[in-house]
């Protein structure tokens, strides 16, 4: 036991170090010419990583949280666009998880994903609205027993190579903005109208493309339960942990490079203690705490779990959005000195010390749901939030 | 009271809909009440019933309907009377 509960990363981790190091052998070539990492999404298919989460009876393994963040800082250190690939993938998993196993279709939906080890994407992001993934312009259009939706999808990652999507759209025509549920999509079931091109300053392998989405489908593909609740009580939390985990991965392989420079340097020159070196104790301080934020959100997580009023306060949401916040600046801090640390051999791309892309790849955090976003909703919780008085809470 | 909480529910809300063709008993946020605007709800009945909302009742279950607003608010308004 510690601080996660009974957290055994081993269970994933042998199976993500063989993905990881498939991944970074096609790390550069990803970055370079941003295009969809699939090596290392057939390594995670092979390796069977793609229905960890989903229950054993379902065909899956029942692997936590705590497993699967795992998982994504050990990618994250290999190839972060893998590894956002794989995050969002489980992100979207844990919804159907902690929300659709009262649903028929939807034990179907994990059944069809576990056995053909199913990649799965998302569509919340909408054109004219961005980021405020609890409004949505789009609405369900219902007709008997099936549905159409249509979806000006400003970013969807992977969109091209994805075997479903998922999607956040009003309840009906008339719904409020607010008033929002998440459909299903395999692939048969929609058509994407490519609208824009992922070029972009880094994670270039998520190949997050704008498309028009058109979708048409049975009712029963609909997760029975407001998207509010979905977002509010799982889908947050996974989302900033997993990408937190991730973020803590980059940063982790920025640090490892940085002190593979500053032992070089030490080998040098022997009984010196090379100048990088404080600049690395510095990131290392930074990068410790980090984790202590992941692992913290994790046990708030796990513990607030068991209620859904905990779950649905607002001290949790404080919690859980200070999280990704605080890692998405972070990381930046860290790299940031790690490249003092390397210098040129830091700045310039193909040296073994390189953190180029590490850079670029983190500085998506922050805009991933954008901070200034999450502070501004943040900001209007505090109003009304007690702090807890204790060390403890 | 439920009047009361109508009126600041009208005036904070930032409902889409007339909050008199709202029953006791609807869903708020289906009816388009969203995170930001249940704040400021909060903040005026705080101010209207002189109470303090614990960080127990702050949830999404307290602001669900009329009636679970002016349950909790009774609750506390009892609570406060109590105290005096
Ligand atoms: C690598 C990557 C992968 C992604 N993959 C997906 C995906 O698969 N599916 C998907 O749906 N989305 C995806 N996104 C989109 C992402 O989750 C955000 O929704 C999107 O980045 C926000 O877009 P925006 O910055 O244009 O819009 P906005 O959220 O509108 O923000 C634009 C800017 O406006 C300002 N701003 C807006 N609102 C506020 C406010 N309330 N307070 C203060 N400032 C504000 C901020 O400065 C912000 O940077 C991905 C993003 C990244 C970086």
């Amino acid at each position: 036991m510690n601080a996660v509960g009974d957290f055994t990363p081993s269970r994933l981790r042998e199976r993500a170090r063989r993905v990881a190091a498939v991944a970074a052998r096609h790390a550069d070539a990803v970055d370079r010419d941003g295009r969809f990492p699939r090596e290392a999404v057939e390594a995670m298919k092979a390796e069977r990583l793609l229905g960890a989460m989903i229950p054993e009876d379902l065909g899956g393994e029942g692997a936590g949280l705590a497993a699967v963040a795992d998982t994504c800082t050990v990618l994250g250190q290999a190839c972060s666009a893998s590894a956002m690939v794989f995050a969002m993938h489980q992100i979207k998993v844990s919804s159907l998880v902690e929300h659709g196993l009262d649903s028929p279709w939807h034990r179907g939906a994990l059944e069809r994903i576990a056995a053909d080890q199913l990649l799965i994407a998302s569509a919340t992001t909408e054109g004219g609205i961005g980021g405020n993934m609890r409004n949505s312009i789009c609405a369900v259009e219902r007709t008997g027993d099936r549905f159409t939706l249509e979806k000006q999808a400003t970013v969807i990652s992977y969109g091209d190579d994805a075997d479903g999507i998922m999607v956040t759209a009003r309840a009906n025509g008339e719904a409020p903005t607010t008033d929002q549920v998440m459909a299903v999509f395999f692939k048969g079931d929609y058509t994407l109208e490519r609208t824009s091109t992922w070029d972009t300053l880094g994670m270039r392998g998520t190949c997050s493309n704008g498309y028009v989405f058109r979708g048409a489908a049975p009712v029963a593909q609909i997760i029975p339960k407001p998207f509010a609740e979905i977002a509010a009580q799982s889908m947050l939390a996974y989302a900033h942990i997993l990408w937190s985990a991730l973020w803590f991965g980059i940063a982790t392989d920025a640090v490892n490079r940085a002190r593979a420079f500053v032992r070089a340097e030490a080998r040098k020159t022997p009984q010196t203690t090379p100048p990088g070196a404080l600049r690395l104790a510095e990131a290392t301080a930074t990068l410790n705490s980090i984790r202590s934020t992941v692992l913290a959100a994790m046990e708030r997580f796990e513990a607030a779990k068991a209620d859904p009023d905990a779950l649905s306060s607002v001290s949790f949401a404080v919690d859980i959005n200070m999280v990704k916040v605080e890692t998405s600046e972070r990381i930046l801090d860290v790299i940031d000195r790690c490249l003092l640390v390397c210098g040129i051999l830091g700045y310039k791309n193909g040296t073994p010390y390189s953190l180029g892309r590490h850079l670029r790849d983190a500085h998506s955090a922050r805009l991933m749901v954008s901070n200034e976003r999450i502070l501004g909703n943040t900001a209007n919780l505090l109003l009304v939030q007690r702090q807890d008085v204790g060390l403890f809470g | 009271m439920s009047a009361d909480i109508r009126t600041l529910l009208a005036s904070h809300g930032g409902l889409p809909v007339d909050v008199a063709t709202l029953a006791d008993d609807a869903d708020l946020y289906g009816a388009g009440l969203s995170s930001f605007a249940s704040v400021q709800l909060m903040l005026a009945l705080e101010d209207t019933f002189e109470i303090e909302f614990p960080d127990r009742m702050l949830n999404r279950r307290t602001f669900a309907s009329i009636r679970s607003i002016t349950d909790a608010v009774t609750e506390l308004v009892a609570e406060r009377e109590a105290a005096a």
